[in-house]
């Protein structure tokens, strides 16, 4: 028996992939990162449709309720999306500083026309 | 380090945020002569001020390079080694824009560079015994003591806004804090490269205008979790 708030995660978490979907056809993402989000969406569908299997893993990993272990499960995953996203910020700052210097070193002088020294050249990652 | 024998020049890197009410004074009261130097330059890197600090440098006749936004300090240090790099010279000097500095100091870190054939010398500020507002000994404490388990360098004056870099230093030092983080990361980086640093005792200025415009107390926080994140990326 399938109850309403099933009939709705599932329809949520379908329209979810097919963005991932639609965003890995844009080029928008790439493969690795559609397939992670793919398989999280799975699993969570999985879930959705056979609530037993959380109480199973409960079971198997010493957590009390299979809920507890979808909780526990979703804030780690959460705190590293958290982190993965603060790291990407950064990037994009010293992305957006090596631009700026390297138009303020072309304008202050002729010879800043060669390359920076810098280790942030751009599309590199140290 | 520098052969005595040939020229020797020197560039002082005087970083600039909004600094229009002092910077004329403070670049006229840097030295143009140090004994040992055939040559010193002074280049103001603007980092994105909205005010006259770029029309108010103008007038003491030095070098200035633009960021077109606001950066950081860091950003704005780089990209004077970057300008140092670009037009060439043995010794970089970092030097504050508020007037914290006492500017005969510079021949002080300049000297200890060239006696001393030190790659890296750190002005610090807490050698000698003088006037330091409580909240900044404390911040500059805590901050010593983060460099130091993150970094692994000890340092009596880690956030020290004069510094002196050898060529090696210059050439080699690469640092990616944009903000007030950096100055560890670069004692870090000589490190990593083996390079000899020394410290040096500075007086240091504290005035309310000093005061209000230098580090925040509350930006150790962020800076803290800056040097986390690094480290576990």
């Amino acid at each position: 028996m399938i109850t309403s708030i099933q009939v709705l995660l599932t329809a949520f978490i379908i329209f979810a992939i097919s963005r991932a979907f639609l965003r890995f056809r844009e080029k928008a993402i790439t493969a690795p990162l559609f397939i992670f989000w793919s398989l999280i969406w799975t699993v969570a569908l999985l879930v959705v449709l056979s609530p037993p299997i959380t109480s199973k893993l409960a079971s198997f990993i010493g957590v009390g309720r299979g809920v507890d272990v979808i909780v526990y499960v979703s804030l780690v995953l959460l705190f590293y999306l958290v982190f993965r996203i603060y790291v990407m910020i950064e990037d994009l700052r010293h992305e957006i500083t090596y631009l700026v210097r390297h138009i303020a070193l072309q304008k202050s002088s002729k010879k800043s026309s060669r390359p920076l020294s810098s280790s942030r050249k751009r599309g590199s990652k140290k | 380090m520098p052969d005595h024998k040939r020229d020797v020049k020197a560039t002082i890197i005087v970083p600039a945020f909004n600094e229009s009410a002092v910077i004329h004074k403070v670049l006229k009261s840097i030295p143009r002569r140090v004994k040992g130097l055939s040559r010193i330059e002074v280049v103001v890197i603007d980092d994105g001020s909205t005010d006259q600090t770029a029309q108010e440098a103008q007038k003491a006749n030095v070098a200035i390079v633009s960021h077109s936004i606001n950066r950081g300090l860091g950003a704005a240090i780089k990209t004077g080694i970057e300008w140092v790099k670009l037009n060439g010279s043995d010794i970089a000097v970092t030097f504050d824009s508020d007037g914290q500095h006492y500017p005969k100091d510079i021949h002080k870190i300049i000297k200890s560079l060239i006696t001393q054939k030190a790659d890296l010398v750190i002005g610090t500020r807490f050698a000698l015994k003088q006037k330091i507002p409580k909240d900044r000994k404390v911040l500059n404490w805590l901050a010593n003591i983060a460099t130091l388990l993150i970094f692994g360098v000890s340092s009596t004056d880690s956030q020290s806004g004069l510094r002196a870099f050898s060529k090696k230093a210059i050439d080699l030092i690469d640092f990616k804090g944009e903000r007030m983080d950096f100055s560890s990361e670069i004692l870090h980086e000589a490190k990593r490269h083996h390079l000899l640093v020394k410290e040096v005792p500075i007086k240091a200025i504290y005035t309310s205008y000093s005061r209000k415009k230098g580090q925040k107390n509350l930006n150790a926080i962020p800076i803290l979790i800056r040097f986390l994140v690094r480290f576990l990326r």
